[in-house]
């Protein structure tokens, strides 16, 4: 690969600048965060006296046990059940290819295109009528449901292109429909799974609007619920509400930085293979 | 085409004497098996159809049934036809909420993917090492985030004494300095970059690995005709990434047409109405304002926008690409 020296460097000062301006919104809110208290800093300062613990004040107003033990309640509810019925449903559609499996298969992806706020109104009276309103049910059931069409679509897309010779040679040995999806090809789905698992879990504890809508009490919500109540109460207590924000970002930064391959490429995978 | 239902084919040896008999109930044994294999097969569906039917399906229904109605939540329901319909249409309050998701769509999505083109083919073109790995990680930290804390912190960038201000005033650009999010003109454009720094990275990543996956021996004979960044760009890049192109637009256009988390926590749609878009609206109609029918009558107009605004971009970038 020949390139001029001049391109080169002026390419990789525009990447600098440019990760440099990404960077900087998080370095802002940090520096502010360390700011005292309810008092009002500039965008990039860093204070004569770091408050240290206004992250502790944060951890402390925001009641983040009970968010931490609520969010982490919703993806375990959640992820599991939608991983295991979007992967049978996916193997029919995908593999088994049941009469039919067309037609399913158009009516999720329908669903890909759908806002949430397109059903959301519908849906605070049906959970009202349905008793689950205000309770964290309300969140993961809608949530289980409004994930087929992304959860099917991206398995489909293993399903379909797994060789057919792998499922008649266990038919010949007599295995039933469910040995095959139970024996051989759930953990042959063992990495889509874990991308989609990874992705589910991202999305739920950054889910705003259901928790918005569905569910009053910010303990029972979901993180980003929560970080919408928590800015509510402290819109005007910058430096708290920075460190609010902070405490909410890091476990979604550690999933990043650790899971960083499996989620760009399922996100990336999952919208190129439509 | 059911694949795999083969076992039913060794009866056949059996049975070579009586030939319309056997054919029959290999027929139905047949027909039996694959009916059989049809009913196993749609009961791995039923859990997701029935969830999917019960939390989407049923809601899309009923705000479509809304939508014809007067109704408060509580009190009786009033049919009243397509009058809510004439009322979104009608209101320019309420149909401006329409013009401002278009106006978003060029901030969330043209802009992230014009300058997420330039960046990708950048990077495979002056760092295809470690530098380019960590330019495409950072970029996509905006991505991973919740939104709500995209559009707390870039509230507080956007505020009066916040980071964007103390830039302009330390280049002396201070007469722009302003509180972007609270001014008429401008809150809809900071909405809008909220939208840029968020997509960019998503927009970026996919279109490099689609770059990734172009014949490079395309790019060397380009190069050793002493072709620069821009002709290898115009000619070779665009016209070969033209599904990813319609990838980054469909999720891009989506999340500007159903924006909801970052203005909300941004502007919530003010001031006055000039970030509103219809996302916000519905949630005012709805909750504050108790006009459900109203609301629903702008949710089913916000889903249909939709489509109509993604069939064409997925047709035109599908189309003559093997």
């Amino acid at each position: 690969m020949k390139v001029g020296r001049i391109e080169l460097f002026a390419g990789q000062t525009f990447l600098l600048v440019l990760m440099a301006i990404t960077i900087l919104p998080f370095i802002s809110i940090f520096t502010t965060a360390l700011h005292p208290s309810g008092t009002v800093p500039t965008g990039l300062e860093w204070p004569a006296d770091p408050q240290w613990g206004n992250f502790i004040e944060a951890f402390n107003v925001a009641n983040m046990t009970a968010l931490l033990a609520s969010s982490t309640f919703i993806v375990i509810a959640v992820v599991p059940v939608a991983l295991v019925i979007s992967t049978m449903a996916a193997f029919a559609i995908g593999l088994l290819r049941i009469p039919g499996s067309r037609l399913l298969l158009s009516l999720f992806v329908f669903g890909l295109t759908l806002p949430f706020g397109g059903i959301i109104v519908p849906l605070y009276y049906l959970e009202r009528a349905m008793g689950i309103y205000n309770t964290r049910l309300a969140i993961v059931l809608p949530l289980i449901a409004l994930y087929m069409p992304f959860a099917i679509f991206w398995m489909r897309a293993h399903f379909v292109n797994m060789p057919g010779e792998i499922s008649e040679a266990a038919r010949v040995d007599g295995a039933t429909t469910w040995d095959l999806f139970l024996r051989i090809h759930l953990p042959l789905a063992r990495a889509p799974i874990a991308s989609l698992g990874i992705l589910m879990s991202v999305w739920t504890w950054n889910q705003f609007l259901l928790a918005l809508v569905l569910v009053e009490d910010p303990t029972q919500r979901t993180m980003a619920g929560a970080l919408g109540a928590f800015q509510g109460h402290y819109a005007t207590n910058v430096p708290l509400l920075c460190a609010g924000t902070i405490l909410i970002l890091v476990p979604t930064l550690v999933v990043f930085i650790l899971f960083q391959r499996q989620i760009i490429t399922a996100l990336l995978q999952g919208s190129v293979k439509g | 085409m059911p694949a795999p239902s083969k076992p039913t084919a060794t009866s056949t040896v059996t049975s070579d004497d009586r030939p319309v008999a056997s054919a029959l109930s290999r027929w139905t044994s047949l027909s039996r098996v694959v009916r059989r294999e049809a009913a196993i097969g749609w009961l791995f569906v039923l859990p997701a159809l029935l969830m999917y039917a019960l939390f989407v399906l049923l809601p899309l229904l009923l705000s479509i049934q809304y939508s014809f109605l007067r109704w408060d939540g509580i009190g009786p329901m009033t049919w009243v036809g397509l009058k809510n319909y004439a009322t979104v249409l009608d209101d320019p309050d309420l149909l401006g909420t329409i013009f401002n998701a278009f106006k978003l769509v060029i901030f969330f999505s043209f802009i992230p993917v014009t300058l997420g083109l330039v960046v990708a083919s950048v990077i495979h073109r002056v760092a295809t090492g470690r530098l380019g790995a960590i330019a495409r990680t950072v970029l996509f930290l905006p991505q991973v985030i919740p939104l709500v804390a995209a559009g707390i912190i870039w509230g507080w960038l956007l505020a009066l004494p916040g980071l964007i201000n103390q830039i302009l005033r330390a280049v002396g650009l201070e007469t722009f300095a302003r509180a972007w999010l609270g001014d008429f003109d401008w809150a809809l454009p900071a909405v809008g970059l909220i939208g840029v720094w968020v997509l960019l990275g998503f927009c970026t990543v996919l279109l490099l690995t689609g770059i990734t996956k172009i014949d490079p021996s395309l790019y060397e004979s380009a190069r050793i005709d002493g072709a620069g960044w821009f002709t290898e760009f115009v000619n070779i890049t665009i016209p070969l990434l033209k599904q990813e192109i319609g990838v980054c637009l469909t999720v891009t256009v989506i999340a500007a047409l159903a924006a909801f988390d970052i203005v909300y926590v941004s502007t919530a749609g003010g001031p006055g109405n000039s970030t509103a878009v219809p996302g916000i609206q519905i949630y005012i109609l709805a909750f504050t304002e108790q006009r459900i029918g109203l609301a629903s009558a702008l949710a089913v107009m916000l889903m249909v926008l939709v489509l109509v605004v993604i069939l064409p971009i997925q047709y035109l970038s599908r189309e003559s690409t093997p």
